[in-house]
């Protein structure tokens, strides 16, 4: 089991306080992604979990029990970190064992827990090896591979791909993701990106300045972000926000369509601008079109095909059954 | 600390959630008590009219009238301001000619670190030793030269009043300016080599580079030399000891000895306090501006 | 810098620049000479006999070789009224420098480690309080320490002086472990801490594996700084309890009888022996000291 709850949970350093009085219900078996920009306190509430850190105020309850004042090592719970965090001097076989020597396990069966996180992790071939002998992605195994031997309630990642590079990112997501599936155990994972968080996550938990803008699935945030950060931080490329004369129009403070949701055309349409810098992925095209009275160019998605000249006459149009629109406080007005 | 409103850590929890403080408690204590405490029993003397054994009734500052009035501190203040400067510059122009003779690519270059670098491990009693029997006016350097066919040479600072400071001044070049020859050769190998080599490709002429780029990189590392080696000289007790023992007469007393005088040979605790603060404004009008602006540095 | 020197720029001839060359050898060899004159002087006088002192000159290399002034020196030679020569206060120094090196170094280890990886409120200025107490003239703890250890009744012995050497030393060796500790991820004692280990776990199974490097470099400078002590020797310890440095003092300086300068050579290069063997086998720790000890603050 490992459901996992925070009530009021609080956290001060200082006079400073980092997260304000916070609520939070995980089940049992969801992925969740904590998201935010950087100093959000995504990874303090992590840690908060873990019992790296003391709660100000408030109360941690894994599987119903209180958990505030357990130690790290006693709330079932294994943690992989960014820089791998791996024991320099202990080879491969020895860091993966370690929390289970901590445990004073069996020897049988720490090398067969060992032997099978290391096939599931393609490091049966490793195992003798240092750390500083490994690529970066295998370290990155072997870092998953002590979580693993614990058999945790519950896994804790705090942004473990950003040490990697693009492509190896993509690769370990996918692991990272079918690992959750195999083992269907919850995992908490932190990152600041959120195409990680919108591919990996059963559940999303937006981050800002320590307070919960926005919990709920990829697509629910997608499609209705409660307010104009969720709006703005969730989706790439980015929602395009207007306010003003455009925005009152549609009898709001703010408006936000999404790149995907503007039609463009070079006879007609509701804005009229044009072209500026014009982005070819292939499948996609983005063009960045300049529209008079509006204060920022509008991002739109095109076919791929698509090919516009800088500078050419455009006309777009905002699909009515996805704009989003916001009152003054930024929050979604429906 | 924080507001638990909820359960209490166990006894065995509580202890070790407080394990690193209760660690670290001990020396902290020590340091408090061995240092701070110490220091402050000392400044607590130095304001009585304690004489063989402390007395705590505080008299006010006539120890340190005393202290200024007396002839021996009086040369004994005179000395390490002359030791202490001829010192400090010498070794510095010593140290840093010898780094930037060694930085040109020289192939025994571990060899000659080795041998500049050794008389540092050495005690300073054992330098006082040595330097002492090289200096002797009878049978050392003056005797050898003589014993070469120069039958007026004279070379008796040891026994000269007038000069037997700077023999302790040459024993203690001898003895550190090989370490702040490290320190600023460390300070050369770091300074970027880019720079360096943009300078060559602009045609700079080597010793401009020296002068222009990488000596004024490296006045962190002066300042270091300077601290270390101030911090030396006024500690310095054991050299004088060995070489001179103070003598001849008080000439070449340092306050160190002066100190130590007042306290083992003379009884007068009250001077030897005294003496003791006044080493300690010294050092810390050098010290302290340098350890805060270290520790400032470092924590933004 | 290491593998470039930089080019002597146009416009001298292939001749000026060899001679430069040359002349840069010869200073370096000057000065190399101007080091290893005083340990050249002290070995040749220590293997003349007197009257070959008296009467030769103060560089030239002995005519008879002889050992006599080093075996009076390790066994015959006077300090004061006592002629022991200067072995029982080396052992002194060694039975008081082995017990204070591992004491203050194993100490220092764990204070670096709470300092550098426990961080709690507070632990940055025990630091600054711990490392200020390394500059202070020694002068300034001398009268209180002597009543001190006369109190605990350790006064002029060998733990009194292991004592005082022990808590002096605690500023540098733990600003040694510190900043070799502070360059340690965080992330691993961490990790560690939710892998089930504690405190002390982590502290030995973890970082002591880790830091063989600074380890030597502390036990090195710990040990020069101990045995090199005059000031504290010469201060708290009586008769029986000297270390060499004190010994060597006085047996230079003692007044009574012919002053035997070959003695005195002999005993000061016993004096040197031990920290000069440190140097020649691990010079480039004994460096590293050296310049951690001046230049990090």
């Amino acid at each position: 089991m490992g459901q996992i709850q925070l009530s009021k949970v609080t956290k001060k350093f200082g006079d400073l306080t980092v997260i304000p009085p916070l609520d939070l219900q995980i089940e049992d078996g969801e992925f969740v992604v904590f998201v935010g920009p950087s100093g959000c306190g995504k990874s303090t509430l992590l840690r908060l979990i873990a019992g790296l850190e003391d709660v100000s105020g408030g109360q941690v309850l894994i599987d119903g029990q209180d958990a505030t004042m357990v130690p790290p090592a006693r709330r079932g719970l294994a943690m992989v970190f960014q820089s791998y965090a791996l024991y320099p001097h202990m080879s491969v076989r020895k860091n993966i064992a370690f929390p289970l020597r901590m445990a004073k396990m069996d020897q049988a069966e720490q090398d067969r827990r060992v032997t099978q996180a290391a096939e599931v992790l393609n490091l049966t071939d490793y195992l003798e090896r240092r750390p500083g002998q490994l690529s970066g992605g295998q370290r990155q195994r072997v870092a998953i591979g002590r979580a693993i031997v614990r058999e945790p309630q519950a896994f804790l990642f705090d942004e473990p791909l950003s040490n990697l590079d693009a492509a190896l990112r993509v690769g370990m997501r996918l692991e990272i993701s079918e690992l959750h599936k195999r083992l269907a155990t919850t995992m908490i994972y932190v990152t600041h990106d959120q195409v990680e968080a919108m591919t990996m996550a059963d559940k999303i938990v937006v981050l800002q300045a320590g307070r919960i803008e926005q919990v709920g699935s990829p697509l629910e945030l997608y499609r209705t972000p409660r307010n104009t950060f969720v709006a703005g931080f969730i989706g790439s490329p980015k929602m395009n926000l207007l306010s003003g004369a455009q925005a009152e129009k549609h009898g709001a403070h703010t408006i936000g369509i999404r790149p995907e949701h503007l039609l463009i055309s070079t006879e007609s349409g509701e804005w009229e601008g044009t072209v500026g810098v014009s982005e070819h992925l292939g499948s996609d095209t983005f063009f960045h079109v300049n529209c008079p009275g509006f204060a920022d160019p509008l991002t739109v998605r095109a076919s791929g095909e698509m090919d516009l000249k800088y500078k050419s006459r455009v006309f777009l149009t905002p699909d009515p059954a996805h704009l989003h629109r916001f009152d003054a406080q930024g929050l979604r007005v429906e | 600390m924080s507001n638990r409103s909820q359960t209490l850590r166990p006894l065995g929890s509580w202890l070790e959630h407080h394990l690193p403080k209760v660690v670290l408690a001990p020396s902290f204590i020590a340091v408090l008590v061995f240092v701070y405490g110490f220091i402050g029993w000392t400044a607590w003397v130095s304001l009585t009219r304690s004489k063989l054994l402390p007395k705590y009734e505080i008299h006010g500052t006539i120890q340190y009238e005393r202290l200024f009035a007396a002839p021996r501190w009086d040369v004994a203040m005179n000395n390490l301001f002359i030791f202490g400067g001829l010192f400090i510059v010498i070794s510095m122009i010593l140290g840093l000619i010898l780094a930037i003779l060694l930085d040109q690519n020289i192939r025994t270059e571990g060899a000659i670190r080795t041998i500049y670098l050794y008389p540092m491990a050495l005690s300073m009693i054992v330098t006082g030793t040595a330097w002492k029997w090289i200096l002797n006016p009878g049978l050392g350097i003056e005797a050898t030269v003589r014993g070469w066919g120069f039958e007026t040479f004279s070379f008796n600072w040891l026994v000269d009043p007038d000069m037997a400071i700077y023999t302790i001044v040459i024993a203690a070049i001898w003895q550190s300016s090989g370490f702040v020859m490290a320190l600023f050769l460390a300070g050369l190998r770091s300074v970027d080599t880019e720079i360096i080599r943009a300078a060559q490709v602009d045609g700079i002429p080597t010793w401009r580079v020296y002068t222009a780029i990488i000596i004024p990189s490296m006045a962190p590392i002066f300042l270091s030399a300077f601290i270390v080696l101030s911090h030396l000289a006024v500690k310095s007790f054991d050299l004088v000891i060995a070489l001179t023992g103070g003598g001849p007469g008080f000439a070449s007393d340092l306050p160190a000895t002066y100190m130590y005088a007042m306290a083992f040979s003379r009884g007068d605790i009250g001077q030897a306090a005294s003496s003791a603060m006044v080493m300690m404004g010294v050092v810390f009008t050098i010290v302290v501006p340098y350890l805060y602006s270290e520790l400032r540095a470092k924590n933004d | 810098m290491t593998d470039m020197s930089l080019p002597q720029t146009r416009g001298r001839s292939r001749a000026g620049r060899i001679a430069l060359r040359w002349l840069l050898y010869v200073i370096l060899g000057l000065f190399a000479l101007y080091y290893l004159m005083p340990l050249f002087v002290m070995v040749t006088t220590s293997l003349k006999s007197l009257e070959e002192i008296r009467t030769g000159d103060l560089m030239s290399l002995p005519r008879d070789v002889t050992f006599d002034a080093w075996a009076t020196a390790w066994s015959g030679a006077c300090t004061g009224i006592q002629c022991e020569g200067v072995r029982p206060f080396f052992w002194n120094s060694v039975l008081i420098a082995v017990p204070a090196v591992l004491l203050s170094t194993l100490i220092g280890a764990l204070n670096g480690y709470v300092v550098a990886q426990w961080r709690f409120r507070g632990a940055n200025l025990i630091f600054a309080a711990m490392l200020f107490g390394c500059f202070i003239p020694f002068q300034v703890v001398l009268l209180p320490m002597a009543r001190l250890l006369g109190l605990m009744g350790i006064a002029g012995t060998i733990p009194g002086l292991i004592f005082v050497h022990v808590i002096y030393g605690l500023g540098f060796t733990t600003l040694f472990f510190r900043n070799y500790y502070v360059t340690i991820p965080s992330e691993l004692t961490k990790a560690a801490k939710v892998d089930g280990a504690g405190f002390f776990r982590i502290f030995w199974s973890i970082f002591l594996p880790l830091s063989l490097p600074i380890i030597v470099v502390t036990i090195i400078w710990q040990f020069t700084q101990i045995w090199n002590d005059f000031l504290f020797g010469v201060s708290f310890s009586q008769a029986g309890t000297q270390p060499i440095t004190v010994a060597l003092n006085n047996i230079v300086n003692s007044t009574t009888g012919v002053k035997e300068y070959n003695v005195d050579m002999a005993t000061a290069i016993i004096a040197a022996l031990p920290t000069l063997l440190v140097y020649v086998v691990a010079g480039k720790y004994f460096i590293r000291g050296l310049t951690a000890g001046s230049v990090k603050g």
